[in-house]
């Protein structure tokens, strides 16, 4: 579904992204891990179409379409999601009324009817039980005062109110206790299906733990240096990332 | 060829115009009127229209606004138009007693002077100024001062009608009474007009205005409005100004606030060309509260100014400004808000905010708060921001698959609401809700074709 070949991508002039190749199938898996500033939410940010980076070389297809003919409306809308790293305030926006637009503005774009009122607090509450969401947080402003944890999990929120077909996680785990993580880990695995695939970004291992990844690529100053299978995953948590980057240079 | 123009100062084509219409304007006004009249116009002609070189009208040019032909309604003129054509109510809940003003002067004719329950009095200035001498001499001109202002001069100088709202020691006027200021005539026209409001002790009103104008030629009006709130009394003042963009508007609003008395107001800003708003508040006893608020959204050449004097006389008052507006295409606004607080005025807290949304690099806004404190025992505050949409929040929300002008009209919707929501009657707040969703959607017209529905 997603066939990403030799991206770059810089801002202000600054190569942050240099040559970045991924294969992502329906139903995969994939987690990309990597120290902090290897470019990672540069990554996911450019799939998403964040206009602040400059793509300047390489091509990303989605189902065949060139995704950066695309505008971020559209790539939301044909079933990409970014989980953000750090979620946006936005205050004065209620929840309601973002996710009420957002879900009736892509049903829009599939040419389906804007769903009923009754219907559409009807799937928030289903939804908000899933990830097990405060329900008092669904009346705030857009993230507005929420805590860290509860940034994350109203991104899985989101998530599961749009079922996308390709999902970007990225670092969703970082700030969350060991509860918030297996309840965000179970949200992503229960909306998981032959059809949708998912990128996670982390850190940690201990995601990985939870969330059971097909791949595990290393992505290292704005390259991938190494992928492997999920154990890559526990050889990194053992070994850190220096023999890999010292495997760079080489 | 040469051509000599021979410039003529806007300050003498006024002066000429008093002394052509003197007797006229002095025939149905009574005499304690008249002396003030002549006053004023002693102060007009020293202190002449504001030009920009007045700190205070720095950056709002009204000497050559002024300067044109148009016509100045002395006497009232008859038009007739079917009320009930042009104003369909769609607010059923919006429940309110509706009075008007043509070109300025009180449209009912025939009932000039209005009695509500409790002994409350609506009307003609003009008639009440005849019926209740004792009570207009008290009010008249004490707050809205000539020798301070050259527009407040200017408008003294031709006061003949606006309106009068007396309400009597503890009466509560419960439905809010709405005031339609209407503009219509086949030629351009200059308004002047002057309203009183007295609230007694302990009473209570709302009011809701709303600027019109119902016919093409352009319109300049120069409206001076005094408050009067007595001890304890609650008033609650909403105002949409929703002209066409031909037209000018300069006003000003006095407040006298006595010990424990209340006032919201509220000033939000549709369309008109040019907007001038003064608003200026006394807090002329102890435990005061006034929130002053405005929303104003503007494009095309548009040019909004308010100007607001918060004036803590007293301890233990509490003062809100929060103005705030978007502006879109080469629109220009200035801002300039004082709070003074005086030596004696202890355990005062005031707070000023105006924020600013510039949608394109060809809008201009200038913004000046100011505090100026004489007291030690006080907590104020003072802010302002001028900047674009936050480029983060609009990213977030177009990731979800909502469409950038969507997503724009989202934040500026949720940028205005903060003004929105500070307007105390519900049915008049969804209205304006519903109105400011319009206007940024750019599917709010001049109000010829009239979509406020104020009724
Ligand atoms: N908005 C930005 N402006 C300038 N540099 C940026 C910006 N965002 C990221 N970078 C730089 O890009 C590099 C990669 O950052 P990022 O993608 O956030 O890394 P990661 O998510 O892997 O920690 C870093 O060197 C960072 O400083
Ligand atoms: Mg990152």
């Amino acid at each position: 579904m997603l066939s990403i070949k030799n991206l770059h991508a810089s801002i202000e002039g600054k190569e942050i992204l240099k040559g970045i190749d991924l294969e992502v199938k329906p139903g995969e898996v994939h987690a990309i891990m990597g120290p902090n500033g290897s470019g990672k939410s540069t990554l996911a940010s450019v799939l998403a179409g964040r206009e602040l980076f400059e793509v300047t070389e390489g091509k990303v297809k989605y189902f065949g379409k060139d995704l950066f003919d695309l505008s971020p409306e559209e790539r939301a809308s044909e079933g990409i999601f970014l989980g953000f790293q750090y979620p946006i305030e936005i205050p004065g926006v209620s929840m309601v009324n973002f996710m009420k637009t957002a879900v009736n503005e892509q049903r829009k774009h599939k040419g389906l009817e804007p769903m009923s009122s009754s219907d559409f607090l009807k799937l928030m509450r289903e939804k908000k039980e899933l990830v097990e969401l405060d329900a008092a947080l669904a009346n705030r402003s857009v993230n507005e005062g929420f805590s860290g944890g509860e940034k994350k999990r109203n991104e899985i929120f989101q998530m599961a109110m749009l079922e996308p077909k390709l999902s970007i996680l990225d670092e969703t785990d970082s700030g969350l206790d060991i509860d918030a993580l297996r309840i965000v880990a179970n949200g992503v695995n229960k909306l998981k299906s032959a059809d949708n695939a998912t990128i996670v970004i982390t850190h940690y291992q201990r995601l990985l733990d939870y969330i059971v990844p097909d791949y595990v690529h290393v992505l290292y100053n704005g390259k991938i240096i190494k992928s492997g299978g999920k154990d890559l995953a526990l050889e990194l948590e053992e070994k850190g990332y220096d023999w890999l980057k010292k495997g760079e240079t080489v | 060829m040469s051509l000599e123009t021979v410039k003529i100062e806007t300050k003498d084509k006024f002066i000429e115009l008093y002394h052509e219409n003197q007797d006229l304007l002095k025939s149905d006004s009574p005499e304690y009127i008249n002396s003030i009249r002549e006053e004023a116009f002693n102060h007009f002609q020293k202190l002449g229209i504001p030009t920009k070189k007045n700190e205070q009208y720095k950056y709002t040019n009204l000497d050559q606004e002024f300067n044109n032909d148009y016509k100045t309604y002395i006497s009232p003129k008859n038009i007739k138009f079917q009320i009930e054509d042009i104003f369909k109510c769609d607010v059923p809940e919006l429940n309110t007693k509706v009075v008007l003003l043509l070109n300025g002067w009180y449209y009912d004719r025939e009932n000039l002077l209005e009695e509500l329950p409790g002994g409350a009095v609506i009307g003609s200035f003009q008639k009440a100024a005849q019926v209740y001498p004792d009570l207009i001499k008290k009010h008249f001109a004490q707050y809205a001062k000539s020798e301070k202002d050259g527009m407040v001069a200017l408008n003294t100088a031709f006061v003949k009608d606006g309106l009068f709202l007396y309400v009597p020691k503890g009466v509560t006027i419960e439905k809010p009474i709405q005031i339609i200021n209407i503009l219509m005539d086949e030629e351009s026209g200059l308004t002047q007009h002057r309203n009183l409001f007295i609230l007694e002790e302990n009473s209570e009103a709302s009011i809701v205005v709303c600027d019109h104008t119902l016919s093409t030629p352009n319109f300049l009006t120069n409206s001076v409005s005094e408050f009067f709130i007595d001890k304890n009394a609650r008033f609650d003042f909403s105002r949409m100004q929703n002209e066409h963009n031909g037209s000018k508007q300069v006003s000003h609003l006095y407040f006298q606030q006595e010990r424990d008395s209340k006032v919201n107001t509220n000033t939000i800003t549709l369309h008109g060309g040019l907007i001038r708003s003064n608003i200026n508040v006394l807090l002329n006893g102890e435990g005061c509260e006034n929130n002053t608020y405005g929303l104003y959204l503007t494009d095309k050449g548009q040019h909004i100014d308010n100007y607001v004097h918060m004036d803590h006389a007293y301890p233990n008052c509490t003062s809100n400004q929060l103005f705030k507006g978007v502006l879109d295409d080469f629109a220009t606004g200035a801002f300039n808000g004082k709070v003074l607080v005086r030596k004696d005025a202890q355990k005062t807290q005031a707070f000023q905010a105006n924020n600013n949304i510039l949608l394109t690099d060809d809008t201009d806004m200038n913004t000046k708060p100011q505090l100026e404190i004489y007291a030690d025992d006080v907590k104020c505050s003072h802010g302002a921001t001028v900047g674009q949409l936050d480029e983060d929040a609009l990213f977030y929300l177009r990731a979800r698959g909502i469409k950038k002008k969507e997503a724009k009209l989202l934040l500026m919707y949720a940028f205005a609401n903060d003004v929105i929501k500070a307007i105390k009657i519900p049915a008049l707040q969804e209205r304006i809700q519903d109105l400011v969703d319009k206007r940024l959607r750019g599917e709010l017209s001049r109000c010829n074709s009239c979509q406020m529905h104020c009724c």
